[in-house]
């Protein structure tokens, strides 16, 4: 116990000394002007290869900030023009939505729109897309035929599917799929799936633990995205073992193919370079990690190849959908009415 | 500092035994009022900003948003976990502090610090071990099992420490008076365990309406993996703070109760009393069976862990141990934890002092507002923090301070908790005594009191620490840009369901918090006053 006393004060006094001393906890705070700020939904492997990559070749520092697509544009829409970010990437298209109805996104660079073809970048050339997932229907194969499959994202909704499927409502990959289905299908079929889906379907936290429940035979079928599955195969396959993929095709809604985006905010102390990381991004060095890395997400530039293991992007048959018109507010909402969130 | 203003604003002093009203004005409080008050109003600005957001809400959006089928199913998963958690929790710790503190059982010392040790292992580890050793435990009925699993040590810890300072002559008086054992345990016991158990059980309560990784491993919907979903959703939209309200009613209520519960009583004595180790009772014939109790637990708490993060380091090989990127983040870790830590257990002992040395409406308010803003979800005191010095001050936004700050409100209650029971246990007269020897009113606080509380606040350093290096949706939200907490590493792995990478850094949060563990293991040991 007489220890105990002086070392309570010690701790104190060289905690206040801690706090004192600037950049002790925030060594990328502020204290490197050639540094740049990402807010980043995509996953943090992959951004972090990016970014290792950029860095790499252009010696900008990158300080990554972890979330998730919504949280983080709604953060920034609250930031408003004191937001520290620099740059904003997504895994979907409906956050940059958020952010650019805001006013606050820096028109791209033409030479970096240039990389991208038109259907994965909206026209208006304010964010740009730097990837792309596919929807499909993950099922247990000891246990499903192919003509037991559903032919439609929308057969789910029926009775005969009742405790049998299984997704990750919560999450901004699937908000983004039913927002698609929202610019598809319109308010009133949207709202029907939800309410359908809130009774047949079984509520998970991420797509990979919704998958390993499928595989582990908790649930048939799981609507998550394309490469939860490849990604688990490349690694122990512990997760994925009874797993098959169904792709929907036919323009069906659960065909859809998300784009993630990345947008250099208005308000950026570093302009230049935060441009230069998108173009690094949607360029060759960026779309090549695509293609060579484990993220198994598809590469969108010009000419670039995909994952050669992936399903080729132009046999997916998806539907048309601007991408630039996905409302997430509007799909929060209405889940929030079926009692999702 | 005359004493020229009496406390009278403290309210009645209960029925703690003070001299007289001359005597009370002499001890430290105005000061330690004003720091109370103080600290109470930083806590109380999340609360507000969360009643703010659901007055701009409006009646109409705020009763449809929960008044509905939804919030109707968190509240039943709410309420079940928390009335099958805590009184499950509340019996196991109480046989657990009995059998190895009380009796002849075999390895006692070593079967209590066993049931201490699950506090090394974050919920979320916890969750995360369960889950891949039987991938299909979802539901209520896992939410209870490994909720008690990783929280009955908060009750255990208080229980033995009590049960290893009671007076045995008490016991002794009523065995002599023809009382059988059982009868002895429960009239004499039992009730002089009551500030231990409520306190246990309120702040395990108070974990379990915050808990957020836990569930989401098990799934198992409560508030506060439906508020972050919301947030996850709109950042801040009503639905969610409307279901931040209605938690917050879940407080209110785990608050009343506790309140209720716990009574004025008081537990100091004056003197070391009977200076003696009670008689181990013999177990004899049930010895066996009673060894199986300790040992089942220990299987469960500490067996399943082990094994599955050897399992998952086994299977990951070397390419997971990327050293790099481990030491930066135990090193933030640490520095957080380290900073947090004292911080928090400075701005407790005001607070802790006034509810022992002079209890009464204020205190109850001052103390009940800190129990409050500590129940809320880190993500509700983040959100409201990150709003904050967004809309007017800035320069604060995201900096070391802001995240200091929020887990001084987060956990102040574990502060408190530990620092008012070391409190009590020393006599007020030593400090009045002090005085009248010519110490300063602050140098006989200091002299007295806060070296007799020492323990307590060794032991609140080591709660908060622990709770840092556990901390993970307000460290998302509010660190300064770069920081990685082994918390934040293990969840981005865990959640990709890459489990083998995740592993290392829930191994360096175990042995984190292995030494924390066994300070509060070590104080809970000592008699305070000794």
């Amino acid at each position: 116990m007489k220890i105990a006393v002086p070392s309570l004060a010690g701790i104190a006094s060289l905690a206040l000394a801690l706090i004192s001393a600037p950049g002790m906890l925030a060594p990328a705070a502020a204290a490197d002007d050639a540094g740049i700020v990402v807010y980043n939904a995509q996953h943090e492997s992959l951004t972090q290869a990016w970014a290792d990559g950029f860095t790499k070749e252009t010696g900008i520092k990158v300080t990554l900030r972890n979330g998730s697509d919504t949280e983080f544009g709604n953060l920034i829409v609250q930031e408003g023009k004191g937001s520290p970010a620099d740059v904003f990437l997504t895994e979907n298209s409906p956050a940059m939505v958020l952010v650019d109805n805001a006013g606050l996104f820096a028109p791209i660079d033409p030479e970096t729109l240039a990389e991208v073809p038109e259907q994965f970048r909206p026209a208006h050339g304010r964010w740009v897309g730097v990837a792309a997932r596919s929807t499909v229907f993950a099922y247990d194969k000891t246990r499903l035929t192919e003509d037991k499959l559903p032919k439609s994202l929308l057969d789910l909704a029926d009775p005969a599917w009742k405790g049998r499927w299984a997704a990750s409502p919560s999450g901004a990959d699937f908000q983004a799929i039913v927002s698609a289905l929202l610019e598809l299908k319109g308010e009133a079929a949207t709202l029907n799936w939800l309410k359908a889906m809130k009774q047949n379907a079984t509520a998970y936290k991420g797509n990979s633990v919704a998958m390993k429940a499928v595989n582990a035979g908790q649930v048939e079928g799981a609507v998550i995205y394309h490469y939860y599955y490849f990604g688990d195969q490349a690694k122990t396959g512990e997760n994925s073992k009874n797993v098959a993929l169904h792709y929907f095709r036919n323009q069906d809604p659960g065909a859809f193919v998300s784009i993630s985006g990345g947008g250099v905010l208005a308000s950026s102390q570093h302009p230049k370079e935060a441009q230069a990381f998108l173009k690094w991004v949607a360029g060759k060095g960026g779309q090549e990690i695509l293609k060579t890395g484990t993220s198994y997400e598809y590469a969108v530039g010009v000419g670039a190849q995909s994952n050669p293991k992936l399903v080729p992007l132009d046999d997916l048959q998806a539907p048309k959908v601007e991408a630039s018109k996905l409302n997430s507010a509007k799909v929060t909402e209405l889940m929030t009415e079926a009692g999702l969130l | 500092m005359t004493a020229a203003h009496p406390t009278a604003e403290i309210g009645r002093p209960g029925r703690l035994a003070l001299p007289g009203a001359g005597a009370r004005r002499r001890l430290a409080a105005p000061w330690m009022v004003a720091a109370a008050v103080l600290v109470a109003l930083a806590t109380l600005l999340p609360l507000g900003f969360v009643v703010a957001v659901a007055i701009q809400t409006g009646w109409t959006t705020a009763s449809a948003l929960i008044v509905r089928p939804r919030v109707g199913e968190l509240l039943v998963n709410t309420a079940l976990l928390v009335a099958l958690t805590v009184p499950i929790s509340a019996v196991l710790a109480v046989a657990l502090a009995w059998l190895t503190e009380r009796t002849d059982l075999p390895g006692a010392r070593l079967w209590s610090w066993l049931a201490v040790a699950p506090l090394a292992v974050p919920a979320f580890v916890q969750g995360y071990a369960w889950v891949t050793l039987i991938p299909s435990l979802e539901g209520p009925l896992a939410g209870v099992l490994v909720s008690v699993i990783a929280y009955f040590p908060f009750l255990y810890l208080p229980v033995s420490a009590t049960l290893r300072r009671l007076d045995p002559g008490l016991e002794d008086a009523a065995a002599s008076l023809g009382h059988s054992p059982w009868r002895v345990f429960f009239r004499v016991v039992l009730p002089q365990l009551r500030l231990a158990l409520c306190g246990g059980s309120l702040l395990i309560g108070l974990h379990l309406l915050a808990e957020y990784g836990l569930y989401v491993m098990i799934r198992f919907d409560t508030f506060t993996t439906a508020i972050i979903d919301q947030f996850q959703s709109s950042y801040n939209g009503p639905a969610a703070n409307m279901l931040a309200i209605v938690l917050v009613a879940c407080c209110f209520g785990l608050l009343g109760f506790e309140a209720g519960l716990r009574g004025r009583a008081r537990y100091a004595r004056v003197g070391a009393g009977a200076d003696r180790q009670p008689q181990p009772r013999r177990l004899g014939r049930a010895r066996l069976p009673c060894l199986a109790l300790p040992a089942i637990v220990t299987a469960l708490a500490l067996g399943v862990p082990c094994v599955t993060l050897a399992r998952w380091l086994a299977a990951g090989g070397a390419e997971i141990w990327r050293f790099d990127e481990i030491l930066r983040t135990l090193g933030q870790t640490l520095g957080l934890a380290l900073i947090g830590a004292a911080l928090t257990t400075l701005a407790a002992i005001p607070m802790a002092w006034l509810s022992i040395r002079a209890p009464g409406r204020l205190q109850r308010l001052l103390e009940g507002s800190n129990y409050i803003v500590g129940s809320l979800p880190g993500v509700v005191v983040a959100l409201a923090l990150a709003t904050i010095t967004v809309r007017v001050a800035l320069p604060l936004y995201q900096t070391a301070a802001t995240i200091l700050f929020a887990y001084v409100l987060m956990f102040l209650p574990r502060a408190l908790v530990s620092l008012r029971a070391s409190i009590a246990q020393a006599p007020v007269e030593l400090e009045q005594a002090a005085h009248s020897l010519g110490r300063s009113p602050a140098g006989a606080l200091w002299a007295v009191t806060i070296r007799l509380a020492a323990p307590g606040a060794a032991a609140s350093m080591a709660l908060v620490g622990l709770g840092i290096t556990n901390e993970l949706t307000a460290t998302q939200m509010l660190a300064p840009n770069g920081t990685r907490t082994l918390a934040m590493a293990f969840w981005a792995y865990s959640s990709e369901i890459d489990y083998a990478a995740a592993a290392p850094y829930a191994l360096m949060m175990v042995l984190l918090s292995l030494p924390l563990t066994w300070l509060l293991y070590v104080q809970s040991k000592r008699t305070a006053g000794r």
